[in-house]
């Protein structure tokens, strides 16, 4: 095989597409003049953040033309009246609680949904869903996880202590290891919440054919195969009866795994009892209040250290704030809890956390999923250590590393998918060194010298973790090339923009020897591949990258052994170039045969329709003394398979940041941002970039401006594009320097990790340490605790924390 | 109860469609829902975001705080609207599309319909902009996945795209 697009820059396929304004949303799925009859949902959402349902009165609805159904929980029968599904039952999710389809008796959040109208279009069905009423008995809410933890009142009344789980996990002796180190410090870090807020919300459309029996269902989903598997459940319906396919998708970065959400059984319900296609298309407010938020969460750590700054025991204690339900059980907090190790090998570690229900939205994985926490817990405390010995924050991490001849590395830990925490690969010396050489660490110090002499405040930080990246179970491929030469891909998992049309094909093309433009894929769709798990944890690369790369081998193996009947020649001695089958070192032309030949071969037909055909019927091909098909074959040119790892491949990577800081004002100016970066063979370099960009982007909001503010009494005051601060350009780096290393994985057959969420995990840690690093020769003893940080929070931190003699006063006098 | 229509006429991509749509009903809807032009996005309904953005009569606008009835009289473009007439029965790339591609400007491609209109108006403004002030051009659009290098790179290559095409 000669390798000729893996690790191009190539230009993606699907742009063409979106620029031209083609692109299939699924809000887009079945409009315009040709299309009438598509009925529109609306939902009836709580306005209380904890209250009993009296009564719900929804007789004035029924006077609204256009309006053809209303219904409320007593309407649901069967699976559907029952809590929707808790995905992800860990063991130690005691607790665990998931809400109804529409709410039974008790609201727990503003934003629970509670009836479900279908009309005409959107706007009547909001005009009805505005004339429902309903009385309620309120309840005392739970916010924050002061509220939560102090637990003078619950959110569930059968749920004590408000604590949904509690885990433990610990690798050697911490706490004695503390005890008996020469130096120890404990701090207490927060992050308060955030969410992905993909520019697309939540969308459903179904539409259920009576004919052939069949629910066909378009959603905006991270997993196609969950949600098929969840409405069927919830239905009542076959498996086989129920398609679902995940059309063009506007961005997920996590919120859209968490499934079935109660509109994607109830659109469906809806389709099936009316005999008409019904969408839902959810509305900003509505994604803010009703569908997930990650991030808020609590840490305490005590940890005790060498002369050298090494680690001989780290006892961390957290809480996990989860919302008012846990369909995607501990996931978030046991990310956190094993990736906060980083690249770093302390002598002992014990982690403990508590998941506590609060009245606010649930929280489920927003892109770094609990990493971007534990890296901020972690590298905080490297910073703290560094501090106190008066250490370059550089050699405290560098002693603490593990060493590149140490993999695999075994944590001794249990990770996410419940497999050993054990690292594959990885290089963090050389990380170190690319990343201090790219924002120019040993030079800052003269940098930060002829800033102050302007009377201005800069300052540097770093940040390093590790990202466990393709988790399992598995994902599958099905190769098929046509008898135009064409070769059709198929994987189930989804695309939310990463490119998989263009990076997957470019596996095919290598793989296969056929030009790039001949290969097709499909995503997402469970008609074409229904065995499938999803798109999260950086995994569709590591996964379904692999799975296709293997798939593609097959067919080729199918390839060679048709072709070598056909050429009579040993399947050694061919090879496979721009779809084109020749013995090597014959000229062009001599003993070849294309591919779109090979695959009329290798279907023996008895009817004919076309010139192609007429050449495989049973008249012109095969050994007159054989099957058609041999007794361990099959028809047609197609190859399929499965990848299933035994566990995680851990791709790494370093942040640093120079920062400003007002003197006066206390506004916070990025001035230099590095990546390094290390997910293992880079299958296409200007995607894994733009991946580290917009996470990046991402990281600079959640670490300077996005948070979500509930009131005391559950109100989300900041739920729209004008009060939540999602960055605009204006507000992220105008250049990011990267570098990559490359640390092949042995896992998997390409050697790669995942590189999707990588951007956004060290972004609060590595501001912290750069502001406070800016701040530290003007007010000592301010310490980043808390984040994300605001102009006015530093200005409040500096208040409190009152300023040495100024050294910028006797600079400039 | 039911409510009142309008006839209205609008004219979307030098095509003129006749419409009866009630008063209230948004110029996004009425493009997306009763045209079928779903190029164009709605990202937040509250004007915050800028996908839904089209150009009425070469002005960049919020389609989603206009209503359709008040678009009588003006000619819309919309993002199908930007290819350029080249024979071929789908068009070639506009610039601003074409230096998307190049610079790698897009990655879910939600807000792109927003940005190529914002920029393609910016263009006309001002024909050859500085980086900064390519970065100032598309600071009322929001992107959650490209983190905005590329677009600003794509506005840059846009311009140079445009003075080589005659």
């Amino acid at each position: 095989m000669t390798t000729k697009l893996f690790g191009e820059r190539v230009p993606r396929v699907e742009d063409q597409r979106f620029l031209r304004g083609k692109g299939r949303y699924v809000d887009d799925v079945l409009v315009g003049p040709g299309a009438g009859g598509v009925l529109h949902a609306a939902v009836l959402r709580s306005p209380h953040a904890h209250a009993r349902i009296v009564d719900i009165d929804v007789s004035d609805v029924l006077d609204i033309d256009g309006v053809h159904l209303v219904w409320t929980h007593d309407d649901l029968s069967g699976a559907m009246a029952e809590p929707l599904p808790l995905l992800i039952p860990h063991p130690q999710l005691t607790h665990g609680r998931t809400q109804y389809a529409l709410a039974k008796d008790e609201v727990n959040y503003v934003g629970e949904a509670i009836a479900f109208v279908v009309a005409d279009d959107r706007y009547l069905a909001e005009d009805a869903v505005g004339r429902i009423k309903v009385s309620y008995e309120f309840l005392p809410p739970v916010v924050g996880l002061d509220g939560a933890r102090g637990a003078e009142h619950l959110v569930h009344e059968d749920v004590p202590g408000n604590v949904a789980a509690r885990l433990e996990q610990e690798n050697g002796d911490a706490r004695a290891a503390i005890a008996s180190a020469p130096h120890t410090l404990s701090l207490d870090l927060t992050v308060e919440r955030s969410a992905s807020t993909p520019l697309e919300g939540r969308g459903t459309v179904a539409r259920w054919d009576p004919d052939t029996g069949r629910m066909t269902v378009w959603t905006s989903t991270q997993t196609s195969t969950g949600v098929r598997a969840a409405i069927a459940a919830k239905l009542g319906m076959d498996l086989g009866q129920v398609d679902v396919v995940t059309p063009d998708v506007g961005g997920g970065f996590g919120v859209k795994i968490n499934h079935p959400w109660p509109e994607e059984l109830l659109v469906p319900l809806a389709a099936r009892t009316l005999g008409r296609v019904v969408k839902f298309t959810e509305d900003r407010r509505e994604h803010f209040i009703s569908a997930a938020h990650e991030r808020g969460q609590q840490h305490q750590v005590e940890v005790g250290y060498d002369d050298d700054g090494r680690i001989l025991g780290l006892d961390v204690r957290f809480w996990h704030d989860n919302g008012a339900y846990t369909p995607y059980g501990l996931i978030v907090p046991i990310i956190t809890s094993t990736q906060l190790l980083g690249p770093y090998k302390p002598g002992a570690y014990r982690v403990v956390f508590e998941s506590l229900y609060t009245n606010t939205v649930m929280v489920t994985p927003y892109r770094g999923a609990g990493r971007p926490q534990g890296c901020y817990v972690m590298e905080r405390t490297m910073d703290a250590i560094a501090a106190a010995l008066g250490k370059d924050r550089t050699e405290v991490r560098s002693a603490n590393f593990i060493q590149p001849d140490e993999f695999p590395y075994d944590h001794g830990l249990i990770f996410q998918d419940g497999r050993e925490l054990e690292y594959d690969s990885g290089d963090y010396p050389a990380s170190l060194d690319k990343l201090k050489a790219l924002v120019g660490w040993d030079e800052f110090p003269a940098f930060r010298e002829e800033m102050a002499r302007e009377r201005r405040r800069v300052g540097i930080g770093l940040a390093c973790y590790v990202e466990g990246t393709g988790v399992g179970p598995y994902e599958g491929a099905h190769v098929h090339i046509e008898t135009s030469g064409k070769v059709k891909v198929a994987t189930g998992l989804t695309t939310q923009g990463q490119g998989h049309a263009t990076v997957f094909a470019q596996i095919v093309a290598d793989a296969l020897g056929v030009g790039f433009e001949n290969v097709e894929v499909v995503t997402g769709d469970t008609r074409r591949m229904p065995y499938a798990v999803g798109t999260f944890a950086s995994r569709a690369a590591v996964m379904s990258g692999s799975a296709i790369h293997l798939a593609a081998l097959r067919t080729r193996e199918k390839v060679l052994r048709i072709a070598a009947d056909a050429l009579e020649a040993s399947e050694d001695d061919l090879e496979i170039v721009d779809g084109v089958v020749s013995v090597k070192g014959t000229p062009d032309g001599t003993a070849s045969i294309d591919l779109g030949t090979v695959a009329v071969l290798s279907n023996p037909l008895r009817y004919a329709f076309d010139e192609a055909s007429k050449a495989a019927t049973q008249f012109t091909v095969g050994d007159p003394g054989k099957p058609p098909v041999a007794e361990d074959d099959e028809p047609g040119l197609e190859g399929r398979d499965f990848y299933s790892p035994e566990r995680s491949t851990f791709a790494s990577g370093m942040h640093a940041v120079i920062v400003e800081t007002d003197p006066d004002t206390a506004e916070i100016k990025i001035l230099k941002y590095a990546v390094v970066h290390d997910c293992g063979r880079l299958i296409n370099p200007m995607i894994v970039e733009g991946q580290i960009q917009g996470g990046v982007a991402q990281g600079v909001g959640g670490a300077l401006y996005e948070r979500m503010a509930y009131d005391e009494s559950g109100q989300l005051v900041n739920a729209s594009f004008m009060d939540f601060l999602m960055p605009y350009v204006t507000e992220v780096p105008a250049h990011i320097d990267i570098d990559h290393l490359e640390t092949p994985s042995p896992l998997n057959p390409l050697g790669i990790k995942g590189a999707g969420e990588a951007g956004v995990i060290p972004s609060a840690a590595v501001f912290a340490s750069a502001i406070e690093d800016a701040e530290a020769p003007y007010h000592p003893g301010l310490g980043i605790t808390a984040m994300p940080i605001s102009p006015s929070e530093l200005f409040e931190l500096r208040q409190a924390h009152p300023p040495v003699e100024p050294v910028e006063t006797k600079e400039s006098s | 109860m039911s409510e009142e229509l309008v006839d209205i006429r609008l004219t979307v991509n030098d095509v003129v469609h006749a419409l009866r749509v009630p008063a209230r009903r948004l110029l996004s809807d009425a493009l997306r829902h009763d045209l079928g032009l779903t190029g164009t996005h709605v990202g937040c309904e509250h004007g915050v975001c800028g996908a839904c953005t089209v150009l009425v009569d070469g002005r960049p606008m919020r389609s989603c705080l206009m209503f359709a009835v008040s678009a009588v009289d003006t000619e819309i473009t919309t993002v199908e609207g930007l290819a350029e007439d080249d024979g071929s029965p789908e068009g070639r790339l506009g610039p601003v599309q074409q230096a998307f591609v190049e610079c790698h400007g897009l990655q879910c491609g939600f807000c792109t319909p927003g940005f190529l209109t914002t920029i393609t108006a910016g263009l006309k403004h001002n024909p050859e902009p500085t980086e900064d002030e390519a970065r100032e051009m598309i600071a009322g659009n929001l992107c959650r996945c490209t983190g905005y290098a590329n677009i600003v790179r794509s506005v840059l290559r846009a311009a140079e795209i445009a003075s080589e095409r005659p």
